[in-house]
């Protein structure tokens, strides 16, 4: 009576495409998360581009603001959209049903990072291409190019850290909080400098100032700077594990 | 994979969550092509009876097989071959019902064409729309469609109609009585006696984690009817008139239903239904129906399961 064939799962890069393409919707379908990935990081290169509070000698404000920019734009896919996405997507059961369906965790997370990573490509690409056109930035791209890409993988891991230990509420909250902290801290377009005494030594080794550095001094065509890159690797790993560790599929 | 075997079954289950929730010893085969009903009060463990063929639970002592696979084990092999319908939610808020279904349609080979699966489950003008502007009924219906969309060999409902507006629950009923037809297993949790009787080939009434019947509905009422009476007045009895009634010598227990209606309980109906007779037509209150021997499914659920704790 059934008919003799039994049902099978699709070819993987099928399932992989159709996900991916999902993912990519939900990324940039909400106004919100607009805001955040696009809409900000370019107000802040527009706004902080004119504010005279950048070190001295050390060439133009684009040349301090570009890679702080940047390093805003990478933790608001990272951190912020996809960490809370994520927790929304467990607190609605969307991760328990996706579990009970014929795709490979392996896929779903792959297409999540692939979704993750183009909007950060096309944040870069915009970015700096900004930067070039409008505020004269004549740096060079290629070497702060490994040094973003594990920024990326920081800000991933931080966010999924969040959505792993912390209800979708508390993700929600924990995410944008977190975000203005670095955005005042982080030394994205406040040099830490500014900062008062006891807070620099603290704000110098969290992830968003020791990405920004790193980049400032790569994008500029200075010596690798390896104990940025050294820092940013160790938070990458600390949170990785977190985030493996504490990740709760519902 | 053994086609002769049971499509689904569980042998000595146990799975405990710790303050007496859980499933204790169970044991239910469901046959291959067969839709089986699990009845039960809530928190009776209907859920987790689901979860744990479905895989999303492991089970703390006995096995569970599907087709003859481990669910859990054997995911890989085993997700392909279910349709798996969750409580609520699963669906992604953002996304449109057409997205959402196609999307799922892509994790398997050979799908049922997503637009046509949309008409049968009554959502082809609000394909559109997306999930959180849907209401209550149409989100359900879409979730079926979901567990639908990869021709599976078993499905896995739970509560597919709660919630739902009468159109949509006739509509549902007839996609599963459908998909039944077609030879697919079905395995849905319920609340309504209703849904039940009316879909049911075998019902498995669970209560506090125990299968406490399993048998097919006509069965289940035949065999706890034996001995029963239902008795509906036109208007409830008062307190007095029910003291009366349970003095009656011909019965040994009344229980009320609500609504002026009561089940009695009786070694000889007969001669308690003489007697309920002859008592209420001197003073009332008047007799609207007395039906001796077989009861509802109604009657043998709240027979065989406890109040609410």
């Amino acid at each position: 009576m059934t008919p003799a064939p039994l049902p099978r799962a699709a070819p993987w890069p099928r399932a992989f495409r159709a996900q991916l393409r999902v993912e990519l919707i939900l990324l940039l379908r909400q106004g919100e998360n607009l805001l955040v990935i696009l809409v900000l990081p370019i107000v802040l290169l527009a706004l902080f581009d004119g504010a005279r509070i950048f070190p001295s000698g050390s060439g133009r404000p684009i040349d301090f603001l570009l890679p702080g920019v940047l390093t805003v734009a990478l933790m608001s896919t990272g951190m912020v959209t996809l960490g809370i996405s994520t927790a929304y997507q467990r607190y609605y059961r969307v991760l328990k049903r996706l579990g009970g369906a014929p795709l490979p965790r392996a896929t779903l997370v792959g297409a999540k990072a692939a979704a993750v990573l183009l909007v950060e490509v096309g944040q870069v690409a915009l970015l700096v291409l900004i930067g070039w056109l409008l505020f004269g930035w004549s740096g060079t791209l290629a070497p702060g190019l490994p040094i973003m890409a594990l920024g990326a993988l920081c800000f991933a891991a931080l966010g999924l850290t969040l959505a792993g230990a912390l209800r979708a509420e508390l993700t929600l909250g924990g995410a944008n909080g977190l975000y203005l902290v670095f955005l005042v801290v982080g030394g994205v377009v406040l040099p830490i400098s500014h900062l008062p005494n006891w807070l620099q030594p603290l704000a110098a080794i969290l992830p968003p100032a020791a990405l920004s550095s790193a980049l400032r001094s790569a994008l500029g065509g200075g010596a690798l700077p390896g104990a940025q890159v050294a820092l940013l690797g160790g938070w990458t790993i600390v949170l990785g594990v977190l985030a493996a560790t504490l990740f709760r599929w519902e | 994979m053994s086609p002769d075997g049971p499509a689904v079954s569980l042998s000595g289950v146990t799975k405990s969550y710790g303050e007496g929730r859980g499933v204790a010893d169970l044991d239910l085969e469901v046959a291959a092509g067969e839709l089986v009903a699990v009845l039960g009060p809530n928190g009776a463990g209907k859920t987790t009876t689901v979860e744990l063929m479905e895989g999303y639970r492991r089970p703390d002592r006995g096995t569970v097989r599907v087709l003859g696979l481990d669910p859990i084990r054997e995911r890989r092999a085993c997700l392909p071959l279910l349709g798996i319908m969750l409580q609520e939610g699963g669906i992604y808020p953002a996304l449109s019902a057409a997205e959402t279904l196609r999307l799922f349609a892509a994790y398997f080979r050979d799908p049922e064409p997503p637009g046509e699966l949309l008409e049968r489950v009554g959502l082809a003008d609000r394909g559109r729309a997306r999930y959180r502007h849907l209401s209550g009924g149409a989100r359900q219906r879409l979730s079926l469609a979901l567990a639908l969309v990869g021709r599976p060999r078993v499905l896995f409902l739970d509560e597919p109609t709660a919630g739902m507006d009468p159109r949509s629950r006739l509509l549902t009923w007839e996609i599963i009585r459908e998909r039944r037809s077609q030879g697919v297993t079905v395995l849905l949790t319920t609340h309504s006696m209703e849904e039940a009787e009316r879909l049911a080939d075998r019902v498995a009434i669970i209560d506090r984690g125990r299968l406490v019947a399993l048998d097919s509905p006509t069965h289940l009422s035949q065999a706890a009817g034996q001995g029963l009476l239902e008795l509906e007045t036109v208007t409830g009895l008062t307190p007095t008139r029910l003291q009366e009634v349970r003095a009656l010598s011909a019965v040994d227990e009344v229980s009320e239903l609500g609504e002026a209606r009561y089940l009695l309980r009786a070694t000889e109906p007969a001669r308690a239904a003489a007697a309920v007779t002859a008592l209420l037509a001197e003073g009332g209150p008047q007799l609207r129906l007395l039906r001796v021997g077989a009861g509802s499914l109604e009657e043998v659920f709240l027979d065989l399961t406890e109040g609410p704790s």
